[in-house]
């Protein structure tokens, strides 16, 4: 098989919101970059993002960085590192404005300001009450965003490789990153970017399971690129469960509606919330909500024939907000749910929703191991931002509304690094190692000669059933080490997929298996990441490690408050220390987390 | 108990690769209760036949991909209700019209995106930003809606009968609804060079209020409303 090598200052790989972001600075800077995308831009999942982002603008209420700081500090159970949240809380404004001015079309108060509203975890005065600070346009704001950033780019003349896969990372033998292996889909070619930074930006993984709001494409490709390629996986396993995804469908619903008056009523009726969570009720951070309902859901009071969901309830707002500032939802419910929300209520469960860990980065977006002088080393020419990384800002469990400030952030300090590194050290491409395509050819080969092998469908199903049955909002201790084996055991059916189509043009069965390839490492990541954590915090909350007086929550700081790392090779596991100093206030004292 | 449905499917198949030509394949799909939407139909196919190619990602009809010409009428696969196909007769699935074929149900796109493109989709405003969000009324951001939800689908533009006769020539009711998208919004500085750039005998005015592009758009848009508001300021500027 020919590979054709191209030469580029970067390559971004991903064109949601954080390649869109990373790629303005880069385009603006005059570098000569690609973006590639197995989609075209605006169809990426950021598009999908509803309820708002975050910034302290305080345009309807007093609102101040450090008490948005303080929120996310606690939504992540202190898992967050503190040095990255400051650095992004601080930053929101600014990102925020940019993006207005680049024409997004934010929802606008009276006095023509941003539209801000209420979202879970969100408070003022270092958790008091809950403050409106998610910057919305109506319910579509990560559609508004992306085609903003979108078209920004446009202008910028950023050159995009639309339907073109990234398959492997290129290492040479120092452990400096010199681009990636791609495929063209509409032509089935291989080609090199063959560039001197290397920008991942490849989203979410949300696909390892069964029930997700997660697009099709989110299968965590960057995130398996980085293993194969021997970089470690941090904190992979907390995973984000939404309270509301529509039951049996898994499109969300989002917090916004909870953030503009909705409540979640059990088959009794009762507005559970209250009992759980009895300030912050419904706004409650998201992981003390999916455990509610599903607690709800096991001692019986769910609703339905099977009593399997809760319900999400609307219809006391009054029908011009909810048109107003929730037409997309109204739209939703219809279709994927088959209710006028106006006057019926929501069917809706915990749904998988957004990884927390990822690709280790420093806040410049860098992607960091361990190394022999510090537990943070710089990966030469690598960079990582948006979903597919972790700088740390959501620990073990992310507020709403973060996810696209995290893109926001990052996407442009990657960028501004990159950049700022590009010029600094002007240097020629620094040679391809001669194994460079090694990976790729050899992934690519064994797919087209494989015989009798694994159904790509059907492995897949198997994974994700693997994975919501084995590491779901509950997790307990037999299932955790049963879906060890499980998983391990799927894999090395993933190691044998079969494809009976071998045409070269637009060839999705080819492009699946090779998605599939990039999920088992994610969920084997998750599974042993899991079943390792001997402990309860923020998203991930085990049987064995209870609520008690010595450890609220289950929390044990003494013997679990660090960031895993997990190595592909061996599924070996490796802690690094968690950053509690910020960059200029004090550190945010542990406590117990309650809302 | 689950009920099961089976579906008859008549799918436009192509393959440059291995096809002289196209054809229509006949197919069976069994479907149950938790399949709603017609892409939930494809994806079940697609597992027994690996080889039929389709665009796919977000399932909630916000990312535009799954647009295809679904019984003679340009739809997203994944807001189509199985519910709505009667049982007697089988559902016939074309690529979008007008465009050229890259495989199957897949088509080249690239016309529809140089035209869309072709309109500057994005802000102009040359003042120096300020330091805070440029300010804007809830009456004016109004003004906007039905015009930024565009998915960029591409299913209005391809069924439209003048954008087939000259998808180089006309911009097409997407990227018309983008240019007034910009044109109305107040923090927007450039009217008069958009309507520059739209005036000309086809870019803007070889639509002729068929109106297919309104009927079928996915997200309930009105592009011919947005166009007859371009014309109505093209007239305005010449007196
Ligand atoms: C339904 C939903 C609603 C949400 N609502 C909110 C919200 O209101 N507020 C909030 O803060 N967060 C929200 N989130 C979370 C947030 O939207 C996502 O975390 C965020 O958009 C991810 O952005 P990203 O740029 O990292 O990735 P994405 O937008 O997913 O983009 C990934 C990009 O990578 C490309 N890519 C992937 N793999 C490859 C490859 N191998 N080769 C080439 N390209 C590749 C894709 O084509 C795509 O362009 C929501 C999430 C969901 C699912």
């Amino acid at each position: 098989m020919n590979v054709t090598v191209r030469k580029f200052d970067a390559v971004i790989v991903g064109a949601g919101g954080a390649g869109l972001r990373a790629a303005i600075q880069l385009s603006e800077a005059g570098l000569k970059t690609a973006v590639l995308t197995k989609v075209f831009p605006t169809r990426s999942h950021t598009v999908a993002a509803q309820g708002g982002v975050a910034a302290s603008l305080g345009n309807s209420e007093e609102d101040h960085w450090h008490w948005h700081m303080y929120d996310t500090v606690k939504g992540s159970d202190w898992l967050g590192d503190q040095d990255a949240i400051e650095f992004m809380c601080r930053k929101a404004n600014e990102c925020v404005i940019e993006l207005e001015h680049y024409g997004m079309p934010f929802d606008r108060l009276d006095n023509g300001r941003i539209y801000q509203r209420p979202f879970g975890g969100h408070m003022s005065n270092f958790g008091e009450k809950p403050v409106r600070r998610s910057c919305a346009a109506a319910d579509r704001t990560g559609h508004a965003m992306l085609h903003a950033m979108y078209q920004r780019n446009v202008k910028a003349n950023t050159q995009f490789f639309v339907e073109w896969m990234a398959l492997d990372l290129i290492r040479d033998a120092e452990g400096e990153v010199l681009g990636v292996t791609a495929m063209e889909m509409e032509t089935g070619e291989i080609y090199a970017f063959h560039a001197k930074a290397t920008i991942f930006a490849t989203g979410g993984s949300g696909r390892i399971y069964y029930s997700s709001t997660n697009a099709f494409i989110n299968t965590g490709d960057g995130v398996g690129m980085a293993a194969r390629a021997g970089s470690p996986l941090e904190d992979m396993e907390f995973w984000q469960f939404h309270p509301t995804g529509v039951a049996g469908a898994g499109v969300l619903i989002t917090e916004g509606v909870r953030g503009e008056g909705g409540i979640l009523r059990n088959s009794q009726g009762e507005r559970f919330m209250e009992r759980y969570a009895p300030n912050a009720k419904d706004l409650a951070s998201r992981d003390v909500v999916s455990r509610a309902m599903v607690t709800e859901i096991n001692e019986g009071r769910g609703c339905g024939p099977n009593k399997d969901y809760v319900l999400l309830d609307i219809t006391h707002l009054p029908p011009e907000t909810i048109m107003k500032r929730l037409p997309g939802i109204h739209e939703i419910a219809v279709q994927f749910a088959g209710v006028d929300a106006l006057k019926e209520p929501i069917p809706v469960v915990p749904t998988c929703h957004y990884q927390m860990g990822g690709i280790p980065t420093n806040y410049h977006g860098q992607v960091v191991v361990p190394g022999k002088r510090t537990q943070n080393e710089i990966v030469p020419g690598f960079y990582a931002a948006g979903e597919c990384a972790c700088a740390s800002v959501h620990g073990a469990n992310r507020l709403g509304t973060n996810s696209l400030l995290d893109l926001l952030v990052f996407g442009k300090s990657a960028g501004e690094t990159a950049v700022e590194e590009l010029k600094k050290t002007p240097k020629a491409h620094k040679e391809l190692p001669a194994d460079a395509f090694e990976r790729t050819l050899e992934r690519l080969n064994r797919l087209e000669t494989q015989k009798g092998g694994a159904n790509v469908h059907e492995t897949r199903l198997a994974m994700q059933r693997t994975m919501q049955k084995h590491a779901g909002v509950f997790r307990f201790n037999d299932l955790l080490k049963e879906g060890v084996q499980k998983i391990l055991d799927v894999q090395k059916d993933v190691q044998q997929t079969e494809i009976k189509d071998k045409s070269k043009v637009f060839n999705t069965a080819r492009l699946e298996a090779l998605e599939l390839d990039n999920l088992i490492e994610v969920a084997v990541a998750t599974m042993v990441s899991a079943e390792a954590r001997k402990e309860s915090r923020g998203a991930h909350v085990r049987d064995d490690a209870p609520d008690t007086p010595e450890r609220p929550n289950g929390r044990d700081d003494a013997n679990w408050l660090k960031h895993t790392l997990w190595y592909k090779e061996n599924n070996r596991l490796e802690y690094k220390s968690v950053t509690l100093r910020p960059l200029t206030v004090e550190t945010i004292a542990l406590k117990k987390r309650a809302y | 108990m689950m009920t099961t449905r089976t579906l008859q499917f008549k799918i436009y198949r192509y393959d440059p690769d291995k096809d002289q030509k196209p054809y229509m394949q006949d197919v069976a799909v069994e479907v149950d209760s938790t399949d709603r939407k017609l892409l939930d139909a494809l994806v079940k196919l697609k597992a027994v036949d690996d080889s039929i190619a389709f665009r796919r990602s977000c399932r909630e009809g916000v990312c535009g991909s799954d647009a295809l010409n679904i019984n003679g009428r340009n739809g997203l696969a994944c807001l189509t209700d199985l519910a709505s196909f009667p049982d007697d007769k089988p559902i016939v699935l074309r690529p979008l019209p007008g465009l050229p074929i890259v495989r199957d149900l897949i088509v080249d796109m690239t016309q529809f995106f140089k035209q869309y493109h072709s309109i500057k989709p994005y802000l102009v405003n040359n003042d120096p930003p300020p330091e805070r969000e440029r300010l804007q009324s809830p009456e004016d951001r109004e003004e906007l809606n039905g015009l930024y939800e565009c998915i960029l689908c591409a299913c209005c533009s391809t069924s439209c009968p003048s954008f087939w006769w000259n998808p180089d020539k006309f911009v097409g009711p997407a990227g018309l609804l983008a240019a007034y998208r910009f044109i109305a919004d107040t923090r927007d500085q450039a009217t008069n060079e958009r309507l520059d750039n739209l005036e000309d005998p086809y870019r803007l005015f070889r639509c002729h209020t068929i109106m297919n592009c309104v009927d079928v758009c996915p997200k309930g848009l009105n592009p011919t409303k947005a166009i007859g508001k371009i014309k109505d300021m093209m007239v305005k500027r010449a007196i």
